[in-house]
């Protein structure tokens, strides 16, 4: 799941203060899930915003709306009528949702209201972590499940830096080091040879460095 | 091609060496890495110039290495992943050789969320074991990473660092392994204040022949001061301060005489040890007392 968190809230305020009839529109799927940008957080919003727009002296007209995904386009479509004679969409989405209905509604203006953060997991209520980078390049096989280019904070992929210590990372003594849960992962599991391996330099074109990715299925092209 | 090294051909003629480590300044300042290698200069057998450790921008490890050269000290290079991608790594490598400098110690790096800089972006495109044999391609292969051969190979006696102290051990040991496979010819370690916990790696360094592999160089960093071994404790990954040291420089009138001392004892200590071929002394911005400790620990004069 892609995690998402709301940006502060006086950073949203700034940015609707020449508005007087937004469209505050919310994503149900990853960003519900985490509690960012579902159907509660679009109504919460929207009176928090109604709120500071009246200490200005404005009286505010939000559309609250909710998409299934915004980051397709058979939903989007669906909210066309919906959004005639708002100045602004505010998009309660990923990066990749915001985008997305940006395109789709080129006479308006579009806004985040969420920060993105990270392709993670549910650890708690309320607590999530980054597991995966969308390398491109799947190395699990190697590292007994446990992502080092996401989980350790140099992406080292031969063992742990001189600052793991008891299972701690040295940047962050909250965070599990992710060479020691390998290490641990692939002893449970009798696969200690693998991390005597030398893992050569990585190809990490397949990644954000080789420049923006995309994928042609040609199987599913019509 | 041979390294043309001083320090592997004393270690190859079973010299026990005397390494130290140089921290270049927060400026330009040529004179004072002039002077802490003029200290050094026939004192020890070759000097470590660091590469913006702990992530602080300091003068450039590779012009400090020229600099100290320059002045007759043999320097060892350390080069971290954490600034640059393999491009300017091996740029940088060939740099080094073209100026003269045939020492390289391969290392990741400290996180820039430590130094003075912690806004930046990291690289880590190499690891320190993906480093070493970087360097052991372009030197014994004549090739660079991308496969491309290269007219003229960069002549590098191969270094790499181990923190025998972190936990687990035997993952610490694993790793020293690779290190050694990917072409390490030398290590260097964290310095040493717990003897015991230092044997008892060494033990299994020896239980997977690493030492007939590789020479294995053990740390050694004299103490000031009771706030020093404080920080040291709180920041140093897995350092453990044995308490008969915190009591000697607590009780002691001179603390810094009580750290030379112990340090000094250490170095005796550690020559004792089976596969331990020399010492590197880390006197972080206390450089001068570093001939001191290797004429208190009998280690003079160095052989040219």
């Amino acid at each position: 799941m892609i995690i998402t968190q709301a940006r502060p809230l006086e950073e949203i305020t700034a940015i609707i203060k020449p508005y007087r009839k937004v469209a505050v529109l919310g994503c149900n799927t990853c960003a519900a899930v985490c509690y960012s940008g579902g159907e509660k957080e679009v109504g919460v919003l929207s009176g928090l915003l109604r709120l500071a727009q009246k200490k200005i002296g404005i009286e505010l007209e939000t559309f609250e709306l909710c998409l299934e995904r915004q980051c397709d386009d058979e939903f989007i479509l669906t909210i066309k009528d919906k959004v005639d004679g708002v100045e602004a969409i505010l998009s309660l989405a990923c990066g990749g949702g915001v985008q997305k209905v940006a395109e789709k509604f080129p006479n308006l203006p579009v806004y985040p209201v969420l920060n993105t953060h990270f392709i993670g997991v549910n650890l708690e209520q309320g607590v999530w972590a980054e597991y995966c980078i969308g390398c491109g390049n799947c190395l699990l096989d190697l590292t007994g499940g446990i992502c080092s280019l996401a989980r350790c904070a140099k992406s080292l992929l031969n063992g742990p830096c001189g600052g793991s210590d008891k299972g701690k990372c040295e940047v962050n003594q909250e965070n599990d080091c992710a060479w020691h849960l390998i290490y641990e992962k692939l002893n449970q599991t009798n696969r200690l040879e693998l991390l005597e391996e030398i893992q050569p330099p990585r190809d990490w074109s397949s990644g954000r460095d080789g420049g923006p990715r995309k994928i042609k299925r040609e199987d599913l092209s019509l | 091609m041979k390294p043309e090294s001083k320090l592997l051909r004393l270690l190859d003629n079973g010299e026990f060496v005397v390494t130290a480590e140089l921290g270049p300044p927060k400026s330009c300042d040529a004179e004072l890495v002039e002077k802490k290698a003029e200290i050094l200069k026939n004192y020890v057998d070759a000097v470590n110039i660091t590469d913006n450790q702990t992530a602080i921008v300091r003068l450039s490890s590779l012009a400090s290495a020229v600099l100290v050269q320059q002045k007759g000290v043999e320097a060892v290079l350390q080069m971290t992943c954490r600034d640059r991608n393999r491009i300017a790594i091996q740029s940088d490598i060939l740099g080094a050789c073209a100026l003269g400098i045939n020492n390289i110690l391969c290392i990741t790096g400290d996180h820039q969320s430590f130094g003075n800089h912690s806004q930046a972006k990291n690289v880590f495109d190499l690891d320190s074991v993906q480093l070493i044999y970087t360097v052991k391609q372009m030197r014994d292969e004549q090739k660079f990473l991308s496969g491309e051969e290269m007219k003229k190979a960069p002549a590098m006696f191969i270094g790499a660092a181990a923190n025998p102290f972190a936990e687990p051990m035997d993952l610490r040991v694993i790793r020293l392994d690779k290190k050694v496979r990917a072409g390490a010819e030398f290590i260097q370690t964290q310095p040493v204040f717990d003897l015991e916990k230092f044997k008892l790696w060494m033990e299994k360094v020896r239980d997977r022949g690493l030492d007939e592999k590789t020479y294995i160089i053990a740390g050694v960093m004299p103490i000031r001061s009771v706030k020093m071994l404080k920080f040291m404790q709180a920041h140093v990954p897995g350092v453990a301060i044995p308490q008969v040291l915190v009591e000697e420089i607590e009780n002691s009138p001179e603390p810094e005489k009580a750290g030379i001392s112990f340090a000094v004892r250490m170095i005796e200590d550690l020559k004792k040890i089976k596969g331990v071929r020399g010492v590197h002394i880390m006197a972080v911005e206390w450089e001068k007392v570093i001939p001191e400790m290797v004429k208190k620990a009998g280690l003079l004069p160095r052989p040219s």
